[in-house]
């Protein structure tokens, strides 16, 4: 079994992508559907803001993870702790700001899951892809701590990628998120 | 296990105690895919046997009108847990269970990929079982028994909001499901990496046998259609516990949404049943033809064909909602394109039957009642993908009888196929010949007795799900006839069992290959090692044992 395992993740992984595109693809849709028919407010145009600097620190994210990912098959396990670190940073940066948003948005607007509408279908979207992001930084930081212990060795170059790939989608994911939630339901 | 961990064997009588409860152990720690699927079809069939008690129950009280056998809450609990029960507790770990214990033995694998995810994948779905039959006891907050979800099985908003069923059954319901489902994607994940990446020396896609193909398939689609019925899980507990409003029409959500949801899983559903009942028989039938299936290629592109169809024929369950002319035709339309795929696989099995030496033992005797049902099932099928007559019979008898003939007729005769048929693989023993035929002939004469009746019920508009009816409809005759019919049917499984339980015991033994078929998992012994097989054969075509057993004249050159 060995000899097949690296492929045997690739092709778990990719099927669990497949997956939780199809989960996700169904809150899209509720959203999409949703949009404009709240029977009362505060509507998405009031309150919602573009979260320019989580999307840029989530999808720089990406980049910082495939490098570490590279490191680590490179050898340098030092290097690839490092940017799985600044991944982690990012990542955090990212739910720090979901965080002050929905605190904003429940504290000073009013908007919770049973409001209306668009209450209903923003948080569990945004919260759905926020949950996944905190699976993704268990799993990084988890790396980080082995790299830390050097317990993390070249041979889990495989393991790290597939951490990578799933971490890849998540960003993925949240492209569609801001289109639909920030670009096209505002 | 014994030879990793010798244990100290003391004399005297709490040896068997002790001997059972390793053995129990065994069975609860293992990762072996065998195991795994064993319990799969057993618990499958456990379940079986309750959701066929509630089926019988709900027909006693309608034998006649106006009788009062069950209370009417009561009746409106068998039938949401019998539906419930059978999809997501009968045919899905049944399905997934041989998937489970015969893909890596006909690819000629070790293991499934992820061993311990299989593990994982059963018991959660054996949790999902017990919580939704815990809500028996537990549904009002364990204060009062029979509060068993009465939502139906596809639990229609807005009945399934607080203000209609206030308590918690619909909640044991809702998250039952939920986790049954997020185990079958874990097995599907399984089969998918398992069938890709770890077939053995010389098993290319083109040789593997069609049940691999159809597990292939079934593990895709549920890839696509098992995380919708989650998400649409997630949305209603969303709305019952939070007070979100997905499905709350007042507050401008909307019931059909959960339709739609539902049904994008809930048809596919059909198929990712129904496609394994084709892979079994594609494996049975040649071998008791004693031909090579016929045009291998056609019925693996009818399989992925029907994969991809399915996806898009949902909303043919929703044409009393009022879809409008455009999306109505488009689903009437795939439903009948579906038709087609699925009718080159009966040209194609009875093509394997053509000129073949037929030999009827209990596995082919299901599969040609199979055929003749399953033509049924299709035909009434086409004839309600037509939407008018669709908006004449939606809801009525005429549909619970096309869907019964679907996965009952079908899918379940097929899965009686299986079961006569690879029995002695996994357990060394054969079945018995003579309680087979008793088994296999009460069941066709129950099945239709009950079956056939009942389309004539939809037919003189008996609606499903009505827990009464008056004396003046024309319906009493065709409703006894329907509830005679059931007693046979018990009959007939209950010969099953003691079939299976006496087999295990005395069952004359099977060696490798007591049917001279040609697929690599009855290369090994019965019941197979734990690691399958000493030396991997190599597959030089479809039917790699023939060529073991002919090497004088392999199949290889004629494919």
């Amino acid at each position: 079994m060995s000899e097949h395992a690296p492929l045997s993740g690739r092709v778990g992984i990719a099927s669990l992508i497949v997956a939780e595109t199809s989960l996700f693809g169904v809150f899209v849709v509720a959203y999409l559907f949703y949009i404009g028919k709240s029977l009362n407010g505060p509507y998405p145009k009031d309150v919602l803001d573009l979260p320019v600097l989580a999307t840029v620190c989530l999808l720089s994210s990406s980049i910082s993870a495939a490098l570490g990912a590279r490191a680590l098959r490179a050898g340098d396990v030092r290097r690839s702790g490092l940017w799985l670190l600044v991944t982690v940073l990012l990542g955090g940066i990212f739910l720090a700001a979901t965080a002050r948003e929905w605190h904003g948005l429940i504290y000073r607007h009013g908007l919770t899951i049973g409001t209306n509408l668009f209450g209903t279908t923003y948080y569990p979207l945004v919260g759905l892809h926020a949950s996944h992001v905190i699976i993704g930084l268990v799993m990084l930081s988890l790396c980080c701590v082995f790299a830390w212990r050097g317990a993390l060795r070249p041979v889990h170059g495989e393991r790290v990628e597939l951490v990578s790939w799933y971490w890849h989608f998540v960003d993925a994911v949240w492209v569609v998120v801001f289109t639909v939630v920030y670009v096209v339901g505002r | 296990m014994s030879v990793l961990s010798p244990t100290v064997t003391r004399p005297g009588e709490a040896d068997v105690p002790r001997a059972i409860l390793d053995q129990l152990h065994d069975w609860v720690v293992t990762v072996d895919h065998k195991r795994l699927g064993i319990m799969y079809v057993a618990v499958g069939l456990v379940f079986f046997v309750i959701a066929g008690s509630e089926a019988a129950m709900m027909r006693v009280q309608l034998a006649w009108p106006g009788l009062h056998v069950v209370p009417p809450q009561t009746f409106n609990r068998l039938f949401t847990m019998h539906g419930t029960s059978m999809v997501f507790l009968v045919g899905i770990p049944i399905v997934f269970g041989f998937g489970n214990y015969l893909v890596p033995l006909m690819i000629g694998a070790r293991d499934l990929a992820f061993p311990r995810l299989n593990a994982f994948g059963f018991w959660i779905l054996a949790f999902g079982g017990l919580l939704l039959h815990f809500s028996v006891i537990g549904g009002d907050g364990l204060y009062g028994a029979g509060s068993a979800p009465a939502v139906g099985w596809f639990a229609y908003a807005p009945l399934t909001g607080r203000a209609f069923t206030p308590g918690n059954a619909t909640d044991y319901w809702n998250l039952a499901v939920f986790v049954t489902g997020i185990g079958t994607i874990a097995t599907a994940v399984n089969l998918v990496t398992t069938t890709l990446t770890m077939r053995g020396p010389g098993m290319t896609l083109g040789r593997m046998p069609i049940f691999v193909w159809v597990m292939l398939t079934v593990s895709g689609m549920t890839l696509l259609i098992l995380p919708p019925l989650s998400a649409a899980q997630i949305m209603l507990l969303l709305d019952r516990f939070l007070g979100a409003h997905f499905f709350d029409t007042q507050a401008g959500g909307s019931a059909v949404m959960w339709q739609h949801f539902f049904w994008f899983f809930g048809h596919p559903e059909v198929y990712i049943l129904m496609l394994p009942g084709f892979g079994f028989v594609s494996e049975i039938i040649p071998v008791f033809s004693r031909k090579v299936l016929f045009g291998y290629p056609m019925i693996v592109a009818a399989t992925v064909s029907i994969g991809v169809v399915g996806l898009s024929t949902w909303a043919h369950h929703m044409f009393v909602v009022g879809l409008g002319g455009p999306l109505n035709t488009f689903f009437a339309l795939s439903t009948m394109l579906i038709a087609v795929p699925t009718g080159i696989k009966i040209f194609n099995w009875l093509g394997t039957m053509y000129g073949g030496r037929l030999d009827f033992k209990t596995p082919m005797l299901f599969s040609c009642a199979f055929l003749l049902q399953f033509l049924c099932a299709g035909l009434t099928g086409v004839m309600l993908s037509v939407a008018p007559f669709d908006w004449q019979l939606s809801d009525s008898y005429f549909v619970v009888a096309h869907f019964h003939f679907v996965l009952f007729g079908s899918l379940l005769f097929t899965i009686f196929a299986a079961v006569y048929y690879w029995f002695p693989k996994v357990t060394g023993r054969m079945l018995s010949e003579r309680l087979g035929r008793w088994h296999f002939w009460l069941l066709v004469i129950g099945f239709n007795v009950t079956f056939v009746t009942m389309h004539v019920q939809g037919i003189l508009g008996m609606p499903r799900r009505i827990y009464t009816y008056q004396a003046d409809r024309g319906w009493e005759i065709w409703n006894l006839i329907t509830t005679l019919g059931v007693p046979v049917q018990a009959i007939a499984v209950l010969i099953f069992v003691v079939n299976v339980l006496v087999s295990l015991r005395r069952g004359a033994p099977a060696g490798d290959d007591p049917w001279n078929a040609w697929t690599l998992e009855w290369a090994t012994t019965s019941p197979p090692p734990p690691y399958n097989f000493e030396i991997v054969p190599v597959t030089t075509s479809r039917r790699p044992l023939w060529d073991l057993k002919n090497p004088d004249d392999p199949d290889g050159p004629h494919e």
